[in-house]
């Protein structure tokens, strides 16, 4: 069934397990209106032309971190990327690098997730605390030290950016370092002792070389090469203060 | 003949083969396939530079510690054509090592808030470059007037 | 987790990186094209009496040093990692071939500094 009116060429990596041994390209016509998003031509896809077509996707509005993935050759929320800035096509499209696809645009993230929990990523208090005392003040400056670090919606698409991830995928990563100094940071948090073992391994700060492409994609603008870069001192203070104080330094 | 449906197979299609486990997409060439990462890989290059200029350095030391003789023989290597030709490439080197140093420098930095404002990035930079104005004018100063 | 050794070599990679930031031009300016060249500085600026006694003051002796070294050991850690990085060999014998390197040229350095006396 053919649609009038201008069209757009979407190819898109198709990788389907049982049925073959690696990925393949497969290229679909998509109607265009200048409007749509990434996300939406593959909707189309999906619903009008090839059912089989697997992604992730969930709140087509930037939040939710689920439609992460590779529009020619860089990583992007698909529902955030806009056909009309990629005319003339074709737009290629490939699951989010540095991850094992599992299917067309699906890639295995449960590696990511138990990062995440690894780091501790909760309020642990300095000192006990009972509801009498009531809650935490803080001012607009003790806010902002951690703020914008609290804005990753795990969207990974700083891991699809970040080569020593790619090369050496134990590396904890910027999305989840940058989320262990967004607890670090908070002026009601007493648990930085317990996480700095993670930032002083090797597959803590210290496999980052400063490539700073994190930073570059991250739709939320949390820097994450600057919560990694700025621990490296961090974690060089606690490599050579260990020995004077119990608390490698810090007060 | 009806076979119920196992995991990755649907049961009206003909039967396939096992299902292959998660495709694991090879990084060779990956600094290639992005411009950012070209520039990445610039950046690191300039290591070569700063090294052999070390070298050059320690040759001269070598040389000085050697005699006169043997230092006239470094300073003539020096003014040799191919000399002044590598140490302009090195030089070029050098300007674009500290260019991506005081660029990537503002990561490295944590948050610092002056007169309650956030110091930016850019201001970090240039204050990289302030500095460097600052050295290269004592250092030329140095070399023009210092007396033993 | 086990802790890492890298803030040592890091360390010296950010103090020879910023020392080669801030004076790498200028000193690759004057001592390899300037200088050679006799213009805008005379050939005399590095006339060897004159070197001898700047490598003979304790602070020119200590600037020598430091440039060589942080130098040397900015470009090792950096090298190493480019190895990593280009998918090449990037194990013991690596290691040993990019920070032994800096070694040598530091010992070499030293001497040749010792041996200049005061």
């Amino acid at each position: 069934m053919s649609e009038p009116g201008p069209t757009i060429q979407i190819e898109v990596l198709r990788y389907r397990p049982e049925q073959e041994d690696k990925p393949v390209w497969q290229r679909y016509t998509v109607p265009f209106t200048d409007d749509m998003s990434v996300l939406q031509g593959l909707q189309h896809i999906k619903d009008e032309l090839d059912g089989t077509l697997s992604f992730r996707w969930s709140c087509r509005m930037a939040i939710c971190g689920s439609c992460g993935m590779m529009v020619n050759g860089k990583p992007e929320l698909s529902c955030k990327t806009f056909l009309r800035d990629l005319l003339p096509g074709p737009v290629r499209i490939e699951a989010l690098a540095h991850f094992p696809i599992e299917r067309d645009l699906v890639v295995s993230v449960g590696e990511f997730v138990k990062k995440l929990e690894a780091i501790k990523p909760y309020l642990i208090p300095k000192l006990p605390r009972t509801l009498a005392e009531g809650e935490y003040l803080q001012t607009p400056a003790q806010l902002e030290q951690f703020e914008q670090y609290s804005s990753c919606i795990n969207c990974m698409l700083c891991y699809a950016a970040c080569p020593q991830f790619g090369l050496d995928p134990g590396f904890a990563g910027p999305g989840v370092l940058a989320l262990l100094h967004r607890y670090n940071a908070d002026s009601r948090d007493g648990g930085r002792d317990e996480r700095m073992p993670i930032l002083n391994a090797e597959e803590g700060v210290w496999s980052c070389t400063a490539v700073g492409y994190c930073s570059e994609v991250c739709p939320k603008h949390v820097d994450p090469a600057n919560a990694v870069n700025q621990n490296k001192v961090n974690s060089a203070k606690d490599y050579f203060l260990r020995f004077l104080t119990p608390k490698g330094g810090r007060p | 003949m009806i076979r119920n449906a196992e995991p990755g197979r649907p049961a009206s299609t003909p039967s396939l083969r096992p299902p292959a486990p998660p495709y694991v997409r090879p990084m060779q060439g990956w600094w290639q396939r992005n411009p950012f990462f070209v520039r990445y890989m610039v950046r690191e290059a300039t290591a070569v530079a700063v090294a052999m200029y070390a070298l050059v350095l320690t040759l001269g030391v070598v040389c000085l510690a050697a005699g006169e003789a043997a230092w006239n023989g470094w300073f003539d290597a020096m003014r040799t054509p191919w000399s002044i030709g590598l140490h302009a490439v090195l030089l070029v080197a050098m300007v674009v090592h500290a260019k991506s140093w005081f660029d990537i420098m503002p990561k490295t930095m944590p948050m610092i808030v002056v007169g309650g404002r956030r110091l930016s990035a850019e201001a970090i930079t240039r204050g990289g470059w302030a500095a460097t104005g600052l050295a290269c004018a004592l250092l030329f100063a140095l070399a023009w007037w210092w007396r033993p | 987790m086990k802790r890492s050794n890298a803030p040592i070599f890091w360390l010296l990679f950010g103090a020879g990186g910023m020392l080669s930031a801030l004076l790498g031009p200028m000193l690759v300016f004057i001592t390899g094209i300037a200088v050679p060249l006799g213009w805008p500085l005379p050939g005399a600026t590095m006339g060897y009496s004159r070197m001898l006694a700047f490598a003979q003051h304790p602070v020119g002796k200590a600037f020598l040093l430091a440039v060589i070294v942080l130098f040397a050991w900015h470009a090792a850690h950096r090298m190493f990692h480019s190895l990593h990085d280009l998918g090449l060999h990037n194990g013991t014998a690596a290691k040993l071939a990019c920070y032994g390197s800096a070694t040598a040229m530091s010992l070499v350095a030293a001497a040749g500094l010792i041996r200049i006396g005061f």
